[in-house]
């Protein structure tokens, strides 16, 4: 009986809550006759399109800074690459490893700037992130408007300023890691580019936590006083983190939008940053402390709600569109609410 | 003081005179900077002045209740509350419900505030148990609570009204029978149900108000005997008011459009009495309470004050004056989208007191009822002042929403700085003892 209360204690009971209602979920969808084959397959594609902006959350908690609320940053820095690659006019792979390498140099410029921001405001770091996170998305609209880019697929044929949807389907960029090598398993797709592409990432970034400056990150976000006497460079770290999270960031939305098919320029990246923090949290993190198992078992459980709640409230109401989206906003919203109830001693 | 000789005293006044000038520019480089904004943009924008102030009225009319709700929250020590949003959510609960009953006009707007009230006090009070369980985390924690309740209003409104809370309103009601349609039209309902009951011409109201302002320089003056500054500041507050009911009259000898603009007298006594209800409210014993609160948690617990049911009253307050705001700033408009008019509304009010000059930790009506001016008046001359610059009003809009998240992100990391700062220097000096 201990055990059990330690573990619902342990794991939070709105966690449960969560997982419970996933459960629920899936078996509904057995009598209900859905296609399993074909829901696991969507869920599969949008876990792993998501894959890389949850992880970008890990070193940001790692490191002290709590979740990246400000990601649009590294999206916004991510889309630019890929406008940049774009306009010049690059096709398939060669267009997605350009933009992540023209989006790079911008997003470690952003990461430290952002980082020598966030050490100075140490507490109230998350609520900071938000409105930076905001301001950047609304400076951008202008800069979208401004910026002297002129290929016809994504500027307006009159006027000036890009589109507010890019599509990548003429550059052969569409679902391009999704349709790498990909096979079926019985009735189920596999995207083995996306799958590939998201395991390399982890594994680099858990390499990065094993290494002596990610344990030492690691420390300085655990306990940044002991850290301090242990002869660590807290501040330091902490920037280190955050420029990490803010390159995931980049990659993370060059992913998404591949399978999405589109960049979403202007109002997009506005409230992404949520979703991914919603992710982490409910794969176990805490403000404070998190791990790849976090990263993983949130974004199948947040994500596998999101594909397999349409089907299932369609027969419920007419209206499954809206009810989806209804259950994303509490879901997300309110396990970070959760999380924020669980901060102690500040 | 007998002591001192009148040179030394006239040298110390000015030494004082700089220091506070110095201090003012220093504590309100924000406002400062919004006035200078707000000028250059009204001057490059070029707009007409009729146009100008009659926008202005109507603004500022409609949004400063919801700006004052803020401050409350603010001197309890809870920062600034973004979760006047939940607020803003039963005003246009009860909106939609009372525009379904099809009660108009002022009778309607009572109405709504009777319905609204008790909604936003257990909306408030179940806001305030959260904040007391994320002490120091106030602000995000009402952002959030904001979006996690919008999620609860639209299933409310879009799944549950017409199925399982019947409505039979081919107006309201979407086509499928479940759901509220996306925008609730006000028009022949409550569309200026405050704002219309009584209107007066702006230059009649510009010259009551000179000549009451004339009376209180004068009550001012016989009160203040033996302030040195007196007789500058009685001058001065006396040629400003002479100088209102001049222009006052000025404008209506010109005969210019500017005499045709008409002031929602119901609307701004509303606001007044706000503004002397906190006013009153910050000197009872309660006031008192929330201020001791609001400066250290501990040693207002030590003194026997009820801290967490404090800062719940506080909540409490706030939701439901910004409910009453938002009926206000919906029967001005006259039309609303359900699912979103409420989004902005807890950013924006924030970003226009902190404008004004307010910060985490202080704000007063003042401060509220300057930034909602300045804030609004940069709203209206962005998208024109925009197209003479860049030669498109979208940069325009797009700079004016960058400045209100902008303003209030600055204001949180000098604030979080200078705790920091603060925090640190005891510290220090601790270390350095030992």
């Amino acid at each position: 009986m201990n055990i059990i209360r330690n573990a619902v204690h342990g794991f939070g009971v709105a966690r449960l809550t969560i997982l419970g209602f996933f459960l629920l979920l899936c078996i509904m969808a057995v009598p209900l006759k859905l296609d399993v084959a074909e829901l696991i397959s969507s869920s599969l594609v949008r876990i792993l399109m998501w894959g890389v902006l949850v992880l970008a959350m890990w070193p940001s908690i790692s490191c002290g800074t709590g979740p990246n609320f400000g990601l649009s940053l590294g999206i916004i820095c991510g889309l630019l690459g890929g406008i940049i690659a774009m306009e010049l006019e690059l096709n398939g792979f060669v267009n997605l490893f350009a933009s992540i390498a023209f989006a790079a140099p911008f997003a470690i410029l952003v990461g430290w700037g952002y980082g020598w921001l966030l050490n100075r405001v140490k507490g109230a770091e998350m609520m900071l992130a938000m409105f930076v996170g905001w301001s950047a998305v609304s400076l951008m609209k202008i800069g979208w408007l401004m910026l002297p880019f002129h290929n016809p697929e994504m500027a307006w044929p009159q006027g000036r300023g890009l589109r507010v949807t890019v599509s990548l389907v003429n550059r052969d960029m569409a679902q391009l890691l999704n349709q790498f090598l990909s096979f079926k398993l019985g009735n189920i797709i596999v995207p083995t580019g996306l799958l590939l592409f998201f395991l390399v990432c982890c594994l680099a970034v858990w390499l990065f936590m094993r290494s002596k400056t990610g344990v030492a990150m690691t420390a300085a976000g655990d306990n940044p006083r002991f850290a301090e006497a242990a002869g660590i460079n807290v501040d330091r770290h902490r920037i280190i983190g955050t420029i990490l999270s803010t390159v995931l960031g980049a990659v993370g939305i060059l992913v998404y939008a591949q399978s999405f098919g589109f960049y979403q320029l202007y109002e997009g990246p506005m409230y992404m940053p949520q979703q991914a923090v919603a992710a982490i949290l409910i794969g176990g993190a805490s403000i404070r402390k998190a791990s790849l198992a976090n990263v993983i078992i949130g974004v199948i459980l947040f994500q596998g709600i999101l594909v397999v709640a349409m089907p299932v409230f369609n027969i419920f109401t007419q209206d499954m569109a809206s009810m989806a989206e209804i259950s994303r906003v509490i879901i997300q919203n309110g396990i970070i609410l959760y999380a924020l109830t669980q901060v102690r001693g500040e | 003081m007998k002591a001192d000789t009148g040179l030394e005293t006239s040298r110390k006044v000015q030494i004082d005179y700089w220091q506070s000038v110095s201090g003012f520019l220093t504590n309100n480089m924000v406002t400062i900077m919004f006035v200078a904004l707000s000028m250059a943009g009204l001057y490059i924008s070029g707009m007409n002045s009729t146009l100008y102030i009659n926008d202005i009225i109507s603004r500022v009319s409609r949004n400063s209740f919801l700006v004052l709700s803020l401050i409350i929250p603010v001197i309890a020590g809870m920062g600034l509350n973004f979760s006047i949003v939940l607020g803003a959510m039963a005003a246009q609960a009860a909106v939609i419900f009372v525009t379904h009953w099809g009660v108009a006009g002022f009778p309607g707007i009572l109405l709504c505030v009777a319905l609204a009230t008790p909604m936003a006090m257990a909306l408030g009070y179940l806001t305030g148990k959260l904040f007391n369980k994320t002490k120091g985390q106030e602000m995000i924690s009402g952002l959030i609570m904001g979006f996690f309740f919008a999620g609860i209003y639209w299933f409310i409104f879009l799944q549950l009204v017409g199925g399982i809370i019947p409505m039979d309103n081919e107006v309201l009601v979407l086509s499928s029978g479940v759901g509220i349609r996306t925008t609730v039209d006000l028009t022949g309902g409550l569309k200026y149900g405050l704002d219309h009951l009584y209107r007066l011409p702006l230059t009649t109201v510009m010259i009551i108000a000179g000549c009451l302002g004339i009376a209180y320089q004068v009550y001012r003056f016989v009160k203040a005997a033996g302030d040195s500054f007196r007789n500058i500041r009685f001058i001065f507050g006396f040629a400003c008011m002479v100088a209102v009911i001049v222009w006052a009259l000025m404008i209506r000898a010109s005969g210019s459009m500017v005499s045709n603009i008409r002031v929602p007298v119901a609307t701004w006594l509303a606001i007044a009495g706000l503004c002397l209800f906190i006013t009153f409210f910050l000197k009872t014993k309660l006031g008192h309470d929330m201020r001791t609160v609001g400066q250290d948690r501990h040693v207002a617990a030590v003194a026997g004050i009820p801290v967490d049911r404090i800062r719940i009253i506080a909540i409490m307050m706030s939701m439901v004056l910004a409910s009453w705001g938002h009926i206000i700033f919906l029967q001005n408009m006259g039309a609303f989208s359900t699912y979103g008019s409420h989004e902005s509304i807890g950013i924006y009010a924030v970003a226009a007191i902190l404008i004004g000059g307010a910060s985490v930790t202080r704000a007063t009506i003042g401060q509220a009822l300057l930034g909602v001016f300045l804030f609004h008046t940069l709203f209206i001359v962005a998208p024109s002042a925009g197209r003479q610059l860049f030669g498109d009003a979208q940069v325009g809009e797009y700079f004016r929403v960058f400045v209100a998240f902008g303003v209030i992100g600055v204001t949180l990391a000098m604030h979080a700085w200078k705790r920091r700062l603060q925090s640190k220097l005891p510290a220090v000096a601790k270390a350095e003892k030992e």
